[in-house]
């Protein structure tokens, strides 16, 4: 009689299932439709409207507001990580809870309120600057986050071993603390700029009209029924993002796979 | 009074004027969470001296040595490192280096950049220039390049590692890093050497190896060495002098030989090698009786039928057919250069190692020289305790309140001292069925039963003697008949004298 034995393959199934259904197959029907017109005939010319004129510019744009919400984040993040992980300032990690709590309430329901507060109590009108606070709240715990970790987990031995070298604190922060952090900071950069790339709901509820991102034109063609060009759009942005996250890979020797889980 | 006055000076005259002292460890406590971990602690190391401090875990060993490296502050207490008082010092401007338990290499840093690490922070005498004002100055620089790597290059050639500059130390073996640990200390060329039980992540072969090359370091290089561990054999081989720690106490200091030959009590003779560990008594100088029998011995000064600690070592005992004890074998095992022996005599269960082996059933005499019995006091022979009545009937102790028979002189709010003998406290497996819950420190086996150190959740030391061995660090119930509580009230003036 054949025995029932559980293959360890198995239980992989289900989410092999799941992804080809949910991310492999709409990414082949995203293939199809950017490289097609509205008659089904193979095109180029979605991806020549990428490269108009003011698409270029809000594309510029939408990195820049990445850039600059990375960095923002990674300044405020970096020194705060580092306080709660001494045990003296963060007992039992509540801190820490209360920086991450916001996670989860809904995000729009925090920028609307992020809107009303800039508008009603500090008089400040909507646009870059509100956008960019907005991208700083909703990013931020995503940067703090492995960073804390980084910093928690770190060997409190090495940091002895280094004063005992003769290393001042400031020494031993330059020249342990911060390269032994890297990894943190690297996932922690990647898990907000690819997000803060494409969205479009924070620049739409806080922006005006002319800070509108990339991820906006993606939301118009899709909302106004241009399936072709949107496609292209969310390609060719999907390229990007993987270009930059390769090339940050690269720059870092792959360090950064131990706490992002190796997506790259 | 006199002699007070005279004792004080002088201890502050051999602090500074002893400068072969190299470590100076006075008075030092440190409580972590109401816990004190060491406890008033003295103790000096002569420079280029290596001394070992031993001690079973949580002695508080490693808490001295990261004291003295300056992880740690004392509680209360002065630590002095060639004279100048660094109690209070970071450890990065004391100028002694440490080899970590776990090695803590930097992961970042290839063997170069660790073992260059330590270079890269030193500033060493220049020159003396005078400036415009005509004042002779100090100038100091740091090292260069070159001499940062040549320094590296001594420092791998002396732990055998030559070569391994550029290797990524997370590729390296235990012992490689261990290695590479030992080089990015000593490169510093430190006063004192601290080792935290540098070889425990090693295995057997490799252990053995690297205590002859540490020792052969240590004999080269003239440093001081502190070195941490709780293997007895590692601290009787490679040191001049041990500290053998218990509790947070220093137990016994002294050269190795004199540590296994002398123990001062049974927690020094028990930790130190095997032995035969007994109780006996004193009838008079030079003679002791223990198993029924008298025996000759060495020692002297003791009181008239004094209780005593005495170990035998085994093999000091001698199977011969005029020994003094007659007992029966009851197991051997061949350990490859000699047997070792249970022998069972009236009383008491010998380990006896021999070179000639007995069959396990036969009936042998036992011979135990004189030179080979040591005496040593009792560390306490009952437990005492100054408390109060908190009813008629019943004293407060250790946190719990135990029952005692009143023969109506005693009442409510006494002081009375408390004598509790070693054989009337009971052990019971579950703490509810004991008066206060304890915890097992340690055991000592006695030959025909076990003497047991609890301490209370008030930090209150008892012994007692058991049939049972418990296990350490479980978790118990105490409890003490009324009848077996000896009361003696304390009048309110001389209290203090009782004590």
């Amino acid at each position: 009689m054949k025995r029932l034995t559980f293959n360890r393959k198995l239980f992989a199934l289900p989410y092999g299932v799941l992804s080809a259904l949910f991310v492999i197959v709409p990414l082949l029907v995203l293939l199809y439709f950017a490289f097609v017109d509205g008659d089904g005939k193979f095109t180029f010319e979605n991806f020549a409207d990428i490269f108009s004129k003011g698409t270029i510019k809000v594309l510029f744009y939408s990195f820049g507001v990445a850039l600059l919400t990375t960095v923002i984040c990674l300044v405020i993040a970096y020194p705060l990580a580092m306080i709660l992980a001494n045990s003296r300032f963060n007992k039992s990690a509540l801190l820490v809870m209360m920086f991450i709590l916001p996670m989860w309430i809904n995000s729009l329901l925090r920028m609307y309120a992020l809107k009303n507060l800039f508008i009603e109590l500090l008089q400040i009108d909507t646009g870059f600057f509100m956008v960019l606070c907005g991208m700083v709240y909703d990013f931020f715990p995503f940067m703090l986050l492995p960073i804390y970790t980084i910093f928690v987990s770190m060997d409190k031995s090495l940091i002895e071993a280094s004063y005992d070298l003769g290393a001042s604190p400031i020494k031993t922060f330059f020249r342990v603390k911060v390269p032994l952090s890297m990894p943190g900071v690297i996932s922690g950069i990647i898990m907000v700029f690819m997000p803060t790339v494409s969205t479009f709901a924070i620049s739409d509820i806080l922006g005006k009209p002319e800070n509108i991102m990339f991820g906006n034109l993606i939301n118009y063609w899709f909302t106004k029924n241009h399936w072709n060009l949107g496609s292209a759009y969310a390609f060719f942005l999907l390229i990007l993002i993987g270009i930059t996250m390769i090339i940050s890979s690269k720059l870092t020797g792959g360090k950064a796979k131990a706490t992002t889980g190796g997506i790259l | 009074m006199n002699e007070q006055k005279h004792n004080n000076p002088n201890e502050q005259k051999s602090l500074h004027e002893k400068t072969d002292k190299i470590i100076e460890v006075v008075g030092v406590t440190k409580v972590f969470d109401d816990v004190t971990v060491v406890d008033d602690m003295n103790l000096s190391i002569k420079r280029g001296e290596f001394v070992t401090l031993l001690g079973p875990s949580g002695c508080g060993k490693t808490t001295l040595l990261r004291m003295i490296a300056g992880f740690e502050t004392p509680t209360s207490g002065k630590i002095f490192i060639g004279s100048k008082d660094v109690t209070y010092i970071p450890p990065h401007k004391r100028g002694i280096n440490t080899v970590f338990q776990k090695y803590a290499l930097f992961p970042h840093l290839n063997v170069f950049g660790n073992i260059a690490y330590g270079l890269k922070n030193k500033r060493i005498f220049d020159k003396t220039i005078t400036d415009k004002k005509g004042v002779e100055k100090d100038v100091y620089r740091k090292f260069s390049k070159k001499e940062i790597e040549e320094k590296v290059k001594r420092a791998l050639k002396v732990v055998g590692l030559e070569g391994y500059e550029h290797r990524d130390v997370n590729s390296l073996s235990g012992g490689q890093q261990q290695r590479v640990a030992i080089a990015r200390a000593i490169v510093c060329e430190p006063k004192v050497l601290l080792l935290d039980e540098p070889l425990g992540a090693l295995d057997l072969k490799m252990r053995k190896e690297m205590q002859l090359e540490l020792k052969a370091m240590h004999k080269n290089l003239g440093i001081t060495f502190v070195y941490v561990t709780h293997d007895q054999e590692e601290a009787l081989t490679m040191s001049d002098r041990v500290v053998v720690m218990n509790d947070g106490v220093i137990q016994q200091v002294g050269v190795p030989k004199k540590i296994y030959d002398e123990p001062s009590n049974a927690f020094v003779a028990s930790f130190i090698g095997e032995s035969n560990i007994l109780s006996g008594t004193m009838i008079a100088d030079y003679n002791v009786s223990f198993c029924g029998e008298k025996f000759r011995c060495l020692d002297k000064g003791f009181e008239k039928n004094e209780k005593v600690d005495l170990v035998i070592r085994p093999e000091d005992i001698e199977i011969s057919e005029q020994g003094q004890l007659e007992g029966k074998v009851i197991d051997v095992v061949f350990k490859g250069t000699f047997y070792q022996m249970e022998i069972a005599t009236e009383g008491y269960e010998f380990t006896v190692q021999s070179t000639v082996g007995r069959k396990a059933g036969e009936t042998v005499r036992l011979a135990i020289a004189p030179n080979s019995i040591h005496i040593m006091k009792k560390l306490r022979t009952t437990n005492t305790f100054v408390t109060v009545l908190d009813s008629d009937t019943s004293i407060e102790l250790c946190g719990g309140s135990f029952e005692i028979i009143n023969d109506g002189s005693l009442v409510k709010g006494d002081r009375v001292k408390v004598t509790i003998p070693f054989d009337k406290i009971e052990l019971t497996d579950d703490e509810s069925d004991g008066i206060i819950g304890v915890n097992v420190a340690q055991t000592l086996y006695k030959g025909s039963y076990y003497q047991v150190q609890i301490y209370t959740d008030t930090d209150e030391d008892f012994y007692l003697d058991t049939d049972i061995d418990w296990d350490i660090d479980d978790r118990v119930g105490l409890k003490i008949k009324p009848e077996d509580i000896i009361l003696q009230k304390l009048e309110e003036e001389n209290e203090e004298a009782d004590v």
